[in-house]
């Protein structure tokens, strides 16, 4: 099991999760995050005083997969979300060494999706 | 400057007051020169005007918790509650400072044109029956009620400047001494029966609805108080945005809608004279909004909404003192005028020099204040009010003249007394809010409240 913790640009959000849903990868977690990186922000003006604007807004994807939907998943966010230019976003692979479901009390791979 | 309305009681001299014969009538024998034709037959209540009036004090009231969502949009989220509680607060601390001592500083009997004596002290005498002098045919009550809607936007006015780091209750002590101590005496000299500095046997300067006494008054506090208490910490290159634009576009439009009550009701009647300062009042407004949208897509490439609401506000501060004696097109003047000079006073003139008016109290209200003063005195024509005056435009340099005197005294005595003040409340109480607290933010530090839950 592998925990996908994906940096990706707001505006391609939709994409890649309409990339996930059709390689039928279900469960996934999205927050709105603040962050930096090579990619320059764009500046606010507010009565003329200049907001360098050093954070930009991501959106951070979260997503537990089986062994088996590792390669599935990374080709859809890369799919759905490159753009080509500078701040696409990052993706982290992770190991994970449990799951369990709440309601059934199931663990392990059964447990993901 | 108040018109006096003596013309609509004088033929319905009727008997109406005599269920309230024992109040408010003594000093109405001593009016002035014009007032002996009213003493002659009392004035009458207007239902009209004191609807209008009445009315009119409720959008004044609306306007301090419009600036509490203009400037509580402005800050940062960690102060959006203290910016809304000090207006709140003012909203109830000068209201009663008001009724227990401010109308009769204000505008009671006369002592020498610079204040008004104790004899209205908690409105002893201040009845239902017209006065003399200040609206002559509304319940004096109306009167005084109207005019404590514009004793507590003044002070509000200058949260601008000391925002998001200023301790509560110095604050709120500050308030107080200052309503008391630069508010009621400049209100005296400008508005009250031989103010000093008004047109009531004083110098003849022109406010209809307060440039010099709100305006000039609160800005020249503001810049008090932004050399006093120091920059904010990180300022200027290390500030958040503004944290709710919304809010600041919700509250400018509250002010909008208020200042209609602020201006056209300063007529003290629901008459010619309201509609015309209703209708000079939106112009200048919308002239002024444009003006600096425009100017922002010259200097910075777009148009910024917080620019066009900003440059709003400065037009309805620039046509306050004028908006009883211009013309729409003198308005379309003031406004363009207004937009241009606050946007160059707030974008290069404070980028320079280097003072945190953390929300532009000074470069907006305190500059458009000048100006829309000033502007008067150029602009000003008999032919909208016979009470006012005509301007250098129309042939009279002299008004100009005493135009910048009135704000000359104003912008001196204002800055000084605001200074001192806070120089004493300071070493009284501590004013600034410490280094941590500013970090933490005010809400926490000072209320012990949160604006915004991240948490359901």
């Amino acid at each position: 099991m592998k925990y996908i913790i994906a940096i990706i640009q707001p505006d391609r959000m939709d994409d890649v999760l309409q990339k996930l849903e059709e390689k039928e990868i279900h469960l996934v977690t999205v927050t709105s995050v603040m962050g930096r990186g090579r990619q320059k922000g764009v500046a606010t003006v507010y009565r003329s005083h200049k907001e360098a604007g050093s954070l930009l807004k991501k959106i951070k994807l979260e997503i537990a997969v089986n062994d088996a939907f590792v390669k599935p998943a990374i080709d859809a966010i890369v799919a759905g979300g490159r753009t080509g230019e500078v701040g696409d976003g990052k993706i982290f692979v992770l190991d994970l060494a449990e799951c369990m479901r709440i309601r059934t009390g199931e663990s392990g791979g059964v447990a993901i999706g | 400057m108040r018109k006096r309305n003596l013309m609509f009681g004088l033929p319905l001299f009727t008997a109406l007051g005599t269920g309230f014969a024992g109040m408010a009538v003594a000093e109405e024998a001593a009016a002035p020169a014009v007032a002996a034709v009213a003493a002659a037959a009392p004035p009458v209540i207007n239902s009209g005007d004191t609807a209008w009036l009445l009315a009119s004090a409720a959008l004044v009231m609306l306007m301090t918790p419009g600036l509490a969502f203009f400037y509580g949009g402005l800050v940062r989220r960690k102060n959006v509650l203290s910016v809304l509680m000090q207006c709140m607060a003012i909203l109830c601390l000068v209201t009663i400072q008001w009724v227990l001592l401010g109308y009769s500083l204000s505008f009671g009997p006369d002592i020498k044109g610079i204040i008004g004596d104790l004899s209205w002290v908690g409105l002893n005498g201040v009845g239902l029956e017209p006065h003399s002098v200040y609206g002559t045919t509304v319940p004096h009550q109306a009167f005084m009620i109207f005019q404590a809607m514009f004793a507590v936007i003044t002070p509000a006015l200058i949260i601008g400047a000391f925002a998001e780091r200023i301790k509560f209750v110095p604050f709120c002590i500050f308030t107080l001494l200052w309503s008391t101590i630069v508010y009621d005496p400049v209100c005296h000299w400008v508005w009250a029966d031989k103010g000093l500095l008004g047109t009531f046997g004083g110098m003849g300067a022109l406010d209809f609805a307060g440039g010099t006494v709100v305006h000039i008054n609160a800005g020249m506090a503001a810049l008090a108080a932004a050399l006093f208490l120091g920059k904010r910490i990180g300022y200027p290159d290390k500030m958040s945005p503004p944290h709710n634009l919304p809010f600041a576009v919700l509250g400018a439009g509250l002010l909008w809608f208020g200042w209609f009550g602020f201006n056209a009701g300063s007529a003290l009647a629901a008459n010619g004279l309201a509609a015309s300062a209703f209708v000079v009042t939106h112009v200048a407004t919308a002239a002024a909004g444009l003006a600096w949208g425009i100017m922002d897509l010259f200097f910075n490439k777009r148009s910024t909404v917080l620019g066009v609401i900003t440059g709003a506000v400065a037009g309805l501060v620039a046509i306050t003192p004028a908006s009883g004696f211009v013309t729409p097109m003198g308005a379309i003047i003031i406004g363009i005028g207004a937009g241009v000079i606050c946007y160059i006073s707030v974008s290069f003139c404070k980028a320079k020099l280097g003072y945190d008016d953390s929300l532009d109290a000074f470069g907006v209200h305190g500059v458009g204040g000048i100006f829309g003063a000033l502007a008067t005195g150029l602009l000003a024509t008999k032919l909208v009010n016979s009470a006012g005056a005509d301007g250098l435009f129309y042939g009279n340099p002299g008004q100009l003249f005493i135009q910048i005197k009135a704000v000359a005294i104003t912008m001196v005595y204002s800055f000084i007394a605001s200074y001192v003040l806070f120089w004493i409340v300071d070493k009284l109480f501590g004013l600034r809010a410490s280094e941590h607290e500013e970090r933490v933010g005010l809400d926490l530090a000072e209320h012990r409240e949160a604006g915004y839950t991240t948490l359901e």
